[in-house]
């Protein structure tokens, strides 16, 4: 059975260049939407482009589903002279994921513009969304290391600019672009420096090549500091803590389609890279793989989730507070990851996917009502349960998704995780799951008995439904976490197919 | 679908349906009421024949869903469940009337929002009652919790946000941080979470790996009150009346109880509690709960909290019977269970009559009250008879049965910690009912009993209770050959 292809089925030309398509499609669209004569034509032609790249995303999916790994030789010249796409189970996890939440923000933008930008800078912030998701689905297609550096830095640098636009509605958010800019800079200097040692090492840059050649040189230092490297600049891109300081103020002051994309896929495409070299690219066969694993990625995954859990409860706005979980969930995914096993990586590959569905829709929630009303803080939306019960309902499943609620996909994917962590004989990452679970439920808690239980100050500026345009987008997610908490054998089978493929263990 | 599976959609779709009828008809007060008896008193026919099922020899069972490979929402009947079906959903037809009387008495102004997560919570208790696994069991665990959270805080007023915080921190947070990672690694060692019969884990898990599962399901189903996390019950009696009655004397402090004792017998098993070094200490701590919570009792004047902390005592009288490791602590639970049940809600729908009708809720301040309302008091004091553990009422015997099984098991401290805090039940219940029926005159000082007496369906409810209490003092032997197949026995 084949659940891609199963309902309908892609021509043939277009099924076989869809991993070209999926990231040529959004880049057309994104010329196609700076030139466009006004923000309305830049929004339907940013809709198109992110539904073509679902589509395409949708055909691999269906193409890996059946033959495992797809490649494909860009402009017909093989490698190593020419630069092939190669997508495995992963992959293609990662470009379902990304180019749904693409379809996600952009159905969401053409309201949330309106309110937050000047009208005609629309077709330029359409532009940069599509570029954005051409680059973010470029890095899950490659199979060439500096392809995969392209790529992350065309989305990184669209992402700035989509930070930066947020300015109109919150000053802050030029601050905080820049500096995700110079983070972003610093981080993607060092993993091009990396990919530099890797070449100089195995004289190639296929990923699939570089593997097989750096199986010998487990001792070369070159190697050992491509990897140190790599590692650094795809952790500051990933906002792994400690170097996560860029993203909550990103996040925060973005404007709303750009913080539902941004948090739902960018940190995530690092993730996907990350994992990728570490499982792929190296193996955990390598010495100073493991040793990074255990001593390295698990503590900070552990502190990360710990400490920026407790952060998010001492937030008072809102969005900040999403922010810092968001960071805190990463924890959670890369704890997963740095056990190493199968087990962990399908119970980190789950728990971001869910992530992903939670904060799209807690973005979209507080988006699609801030708009209505100032609201910044979390007194800003007090009561706003009662005055917009449908918009605020979807938060509340998204909420308790978050908190790992049952019934919903945030619970199966922490049971996985901590199934993991007993079978890998890491109790203390089981104490240190059942702490953040509890600093999740405060600061769930927080924002839930300000929305539901709390009346709305006298005074105070109504807060209205979102429009229809954000609600249908946002109960799809809302509905999606529940789904997903009762029948997760889709995103549990992508997960593990995608674990087993980038660490090649058989199917 | 057999008439057995049927039987178990119907109890979970009943609550589901009563919680969108009382939405739907919030503007006709007088049908939403109704609706809402109809449907306990439906379900209390549903769960009574989950009763008669169970006690012929079935175990209906339906699985609803599998989110994980081998992790399914699966129900399937037994008779701890079935009774636990049975018992709350009578009480809750029987609360519905006392409910009624009490909001429309006090002129409430969320009463749909009342009864839809009253429903609710119903919907989860029906859940872990019928629950096949331990994951069923947590999924409606939690539901139970976060729908019976607006009613703690129904108020709306600090205070009521204080304590909601306090009992949903505490809730949330022990099942979370001990019960969940527990739950997995039951799944992790035995491939299940099934409850078995003679114990999931028996055979598979050392002492030492049982003694640390035990302890953290034990402190993770916080809803049982061991001691020390016993502190959001007494925290919740900010709610109203009814709510403490159902929710904090039968359905939420019953399903933590409930979850011991299935864990107890279904997942440990007898054998591998008696090997686990924890369960001794567990024990321990249950006793100290039983004694200190008692003599914290004593102390309070506030009825309500006399009554929470009375509640707590008998909670880890039930701990005790789940953690003694032989089947009859087992049994004597199951039935403490019922007969606490049934005592303790009367208790507190006297106290919400006696509320109501004079607004008065210090112990101190009822001297003489029971020449107005004397079937209220007469009934506070054959209940409290029932919790003390006298005849002719049902709390006599599980209370005998409990005593019996721990000092057969070689418990004698526990033993003497259960019939210690029944002296003290004497002490803190009798003087209640004593002193208000007692022919002195009411001290000049306290002020007169305002409005005209409690509406007459509110005392019926508490009747009806008491009435119930009576008749357990001679179904008793019924209800614990009803339960022997839960240690493997034959019925």
């Amino acid at each position: 059975m084949n659940p891609f292809t199963d309902f309908f089925a892609t021509p043939q030309p277009l099924e076989a260049h869809a991993p070209v398509l999926m990231v040529v499609g959004p880049l057309v669209a994104a010329c196609a939407a700076g030139l466009s004569p006004n923000g309305r034509w830049a929004w339907v032609i940013s809709v198109g482009g992110a539904v073509f790249a679902a589509w395409m995303a949708l055909a691999l999916a269906g193409s890996v589903a059946r033959e495992g790994v797809v490649t494909y030789a860009l402009g017909g010249f093989a490698p190593p002279m020419g630069i092939a796409f190669r997508i495995d189970a992963l992959g293609s996890m990662f470009a379902l994921l990304v180019s749904v939440m693409g379809v996600m923000a952009a159905l969401v933008s053409g309201h949330s513009l309106n309110a937050e930008i000047r009208t005609d800078k629309h077709t330029l912030v359409q532009a940069g969304f599509l570029l954005c998701l051409s680059g973010l689905l470029g890095i899950t297609a490659t199979g060439d290391a500096f392809n995969a550096f392209v790529f992350l830095e065309i989305s990184s640098i669209a992402s700035y600019a989509l930070i930066a636009t947020g300015a109109a509605r919150d000053r802050r958010a030029l601050p905080a672009a820049f500096n995700s800019l110079v983070m972003g800079t610093i981080g993607a200097t060092f993993f091009v420096l990396g990919i530099g040692f890797l070449y100089a090492a195995t004289g190639t840059l296929n990923m699939e090549d570089m593997a097989a050649r750096l199986a010998t040189l487990e001792t070369s230092r070159a190697a050992q500091a491509g990897f140190a490297l790599v590692v650094a600049g795809l952790g500051l891109k990933a906002a792994m803590f400690p170097l996560h300081l860029w993203l909550p103020g990103a996040y925060a002051h973005a404007p709303t389609a750009a913080a539902i994309f941004l948090s739902a896929t960018a940190t995530k495409a690092a993730i996907y890279l990350l994992a990728r070299f570490v499982f792929g690219v190296f193996g955990t066969d390598m010495a100073f793989t493991e040793t990074f694993l255990i001593w390295v990625a698990a503590p900070l995954a552990t502190a990360a989730a710990i400490i920026c859990s407790a952060q998010a409860i001492h937030q008072t706005e809102l969005r900040r507070i999403l922010a810092y979980s968001s960071v805190a969930q990463t924890g959670y995914v890369l704890l997963g990851l740095a056990t190493g096993r199968i087990a962990g990586l399908s119970a980190g590959f789950f728990h971001l996917f869910n992530h992903a569905l939670m904060i799209a829709a807690l973005f979209m929630a507080v988006g699609g009502l801030a708009r209505r009303g100032s609201g910044r803080t979390l007194s800003d939306f007090a009561g706003a349960g009662l005055s917009a019960p449908w918009t605020m309902a979807a938060f509340g499943i998204a909420t308790l998704s978050l908190a790992g609620a049952p019934l919903t996909a945030g619970l199966l994917s922490k049971w996985m995780l901590v199934e993991a962590m007993i079978a890998r004989g890491w109790i203390w990452a089981v104490v240190a799951i059942a702490i953040v679970s509890l600093l999740t439920i405060i600061y769930a808690w927080r924002m839930l008995e300000a929305v539901f239980f709390r009346a709305r100050p006298e005074g105070a500026d109504a807060v209205r439904e979102a429009p229809p345009g954000v609600l249908v987008p946002l109960w799809a997610l809302a509905i999606a976490n529940v789904w997903f908490g009762i029948d997760a054998s889709l995103p549990v089978g992508l997960a593990e197919a995608g674990a087993r493929a980038v660490t090649g263990a058989p199917p | 679908m057999t008439p057995g599976e049927w039987l178990i959609v119907f109890a979970l779709v009943l609550p589901l349906a009563s919680a969108l009828a009382a939405h739907a008809f919030a503007r006709a007060p007088d049908v939403r009421d109704t609706v809402t008896i109809m449907a306990a008193l439906a379900l209390t026919v549903v769960a009574g024949s989950l009763v008669l099922r169970t006690g012929a020899g079935a175990a209906p069972a339906l699985t609803l869903a599998e989110p994980l490979p081998g992790l399914a929402l699966a129900f399937r009947l037994e008779p701890l469940g079935a009774l636990f079906a049975a018992m709350a959903s009578a009480l809750w037809t029987i609360n519905t009337m006392f409910s009624i009387g009490y909001l429309r008495a006090k002129g409430d102004g969320r009463q749909t929002r009342f009864y839809m997560c009253f429903a609710l919570s119903m919907f989860g208790v029906m859940g872990v009652a019928m629950a096949g696994n331990l994951f069923t069991l947590f999924v409606f665990y939690e539901v139970i919790t976060l729908a019976s959270y607006p009613l703690v805080t129904h108020a709306g007023d600090a205070a009521a946000r204080r304590a909601g915080r306090i009992y949903l921190g505490l809730l949330m947070g022990s099942s979370v941080m001990l019960l969940l990672p527990a739950i997995v690694g039951v799944w992790f060692i035995a491939g299940s979470t099934d409850f078995t019969q003679g114990g999931l884990l028996a055979g598979k898990a050392d002492g030492m790996t049982a003694s640390l599962l035990l302890a953290m399901i034990v402190f993770g189903a916080a809803k049982a009150a061991l001691m020390p996390l016993h502190v959001w019950l007494p925290a919740a009696m900010v709610a109203p009346a009814p709510v403490s009655a159902l929710l904090h004397a039968v359905a939420v402090v019953k399903a933590g109880v409930f979850t011991l004792l299935k864990a107890s017998a279904y997942i440990f098993g007898p054998e591998l509690i008696a090997t686990a070094p924890a369960a001794q200490w567990l024990l321990w701590i249950a006793s100290a709960s039983i004694v200190i919570a008692s003599l914290v009792a004593l102390t309070r004047d506030d009825l309500k909290a006399r009554l929470a902390w009375s509640t707590v005592a008998q909670l880890s009288t039930i701990t005790s019977g789940a953690l003694i490791a032989v089947g009859a602590g087992v049994v004597g639970g199951g039935l403490h269970m019922l007969t606490h049940a049934f005592g303790k809600i009367t208790l507190f729908m006297c106290a919400g009559a006696i509320y109501v009708a004079t607004g008065l809720t210090k112990v101190s301040e009822m001297r003489g009250l029971g020449r107005e309302a004397p079937l209220v008091f007469a009934c506070f004091l054959a209940a409290s008879l029932s919790v003390i553990g006298l005849p002719p009422f049902g709390g006599m015997w599980s209370k005998f049965l409990l005593i019996t099984a721990a000092f057969g098991a070689g418990q004698a401290w526990t033993a003497w910690a259960m019939i210690v805090s029944s002296t003290l039940s004497v002490v803190y219940l009798l003087p209640v009912a004593i002193h208000a029926l007692a022919p002195t005159p009411r001290s000049e000082a306290v002020t007169r009993p305002t409005g005209s007496g409690s509406p007459g369906i509110m005392v019926a409810a508490l009747v009806l209770t008491t009435i119930g209490s009576l008749g357990l003092f001679f179904l008793a032997d019924a209800v614990a050959t009803f339960l022997a197949p839960v240690t493997g026995a034959a019925p």
